[in-house]
């Protein structure tokens, strides 16, 4: 399974979500599909895109959040599955594209890799709904889903460590930050 | 528990008049009072979180929802911290309020706290982040709202670094 083809099933119902991705060949793909301006691409601080998911599902009720975190991101930041666990916000979807690798800096392998359970790590943490998939038509399925749905889900996608030949995109970071904000605060008038 | 009830009231109603309405914190002993009022505040939403460093991505999420925030840590917190405020604050340009207890400083008996005490400071300085001390209670309100304000405009991090004198009570 690939990312890309698996962003690509879901790209439509992301129009009317706040989304949130980590760097590196999530951002690249994503983007590559077709910037809209409820797309926030942390481009760095590895492991902070879902505790960010967390104050925008948290600050925003009625508005659905999806997340795009990877194995390597997640496991810098664990502790944010026991924080979103005990807030446990309906409006979120997590989902972790686990390609087993830190493909963006080298393809070193992380601990996915190695037997680390990440659905297992989600699911005692306290996630309340947490799936795996490795079909695109299962991802494309759960993820509307739980957009649908009304329960925090963290979604392990296992893809396969593959990107696109670049990771920087034609978007500066600030300018992408305040569109951003902008099209939030457009959806309060 | 010497912790003072009273500067903490006065620091919680200070963050609540410049609008704070979500308040991120890691326990620590200096901030149990601030932390309760917190919880038992239903116009705030407090996340007790895992690590430090979680917060720099709440308060960034509950910026771009327009939603004004503050962190509440301990140095050590600050410490644990720094990748977040300089990869995701400084190159973002969002807005922190950083209310850190300064342990390790003048009058620290607990030895373990001494080291961060040290270096509090110098990384603050180096880091090119603002900060202020909150040390008497007649500054409390001003300082905070200050440093609310600045922290807005400049959309940068900045601190204010909650003293013995002002926090702890014997």
């Amino acid at each position: 399974m690939l990312r890309l083809d698996c962003l690509r099933a879901v790209y439509s119902k992301l129009e009317n979500c706040l989304v949130v991705t980590i760097m590196g060949a999530t951002a690249a793909e994503l983007h590559s599909l077709g910037h809209r301006s409820n797309f926030f691409y942390l481009q760095h601080a590895m492991g902070l895109a879902s505790s960010t998911g967390l104050g925008l599902a948290l600050s925003l009720r009625d508005q659905k959040i999806v997340v795009f975190d990877g194995d390597g991101s997640l496991l810098m930041n664990l502790g944010s599955l026991s924080t979103m666990a005990r807030y446990r916000p309906g409006n979120l979807v997590h989902v972790v594209f686990d390609n087993e690798s830190l493909l963006s800096v080298g393809g070193f392998p992380t601990a996915t890799s190695t037997g680390t359970d990440l659905e297992g790590v989600a699911r005692a943490a306290g996630i309340p709904t947490v799936l795996t998939v490795r079909t695109v038509e299962d991802f494309s399925t759960t993820v509307r889903d739980a957009l649908d749905g009304t329960q925090l889900t963290t979604v392990i996608a296992k893809v396969e460590p593959t990107g696109p030949a670049g990771y920087v995109i034609d978007l500066s970071l600030v300018e992408n930050r305040f569109q951003f904000r902008r099209y939030i605060q457009s959806l309060k008038r | 528990m010497p912790v003072s009830l009273t500067s903490s009231k006065v620091i919680f109603d200070a963050l609540k008049q410049c609008d704070v309405r979500l308040l991120s914190a890691l326990p620590e002993t200096w901030l149990v009072h601030l932390i309760r009022m917190a919880d038992e505040d239903p116009e705030v939403i407090l996340i007790r979180l895992a690590k430090e460093e979680e917060g720099v991505g709440i308060s960034a999420g509950a910026h771009f929802a327009g939603v004004k925030s503050a962190m509440l840590m301990q140095n050590h917190g600050f410490l644990a911290s720094i990748n977040g405020i300089v990869s995701f604050a400084h190159l973002y340009k969002i807005p922190l309020l950083m209310l850190i207890s300064y342990r390790g400083s003048f009058g620290e008996r607990d030895p373990w706290q001494t080291q961060g005490g040290n270096v509090t400071e110098a990384l603050l300085r180096a880091m090119a982040i603002p900060y202020s001390f909150l040390d008497r209670i007649e500054n409390v309100e001003r300082r905070i709202r200050q440093a609310q304000t600045l922290a807005e405009s400049s959309l940068q991090p900045v601190a204010l670094l909650l003293t013995r004198d002002l926090m702890w009570e014997e």
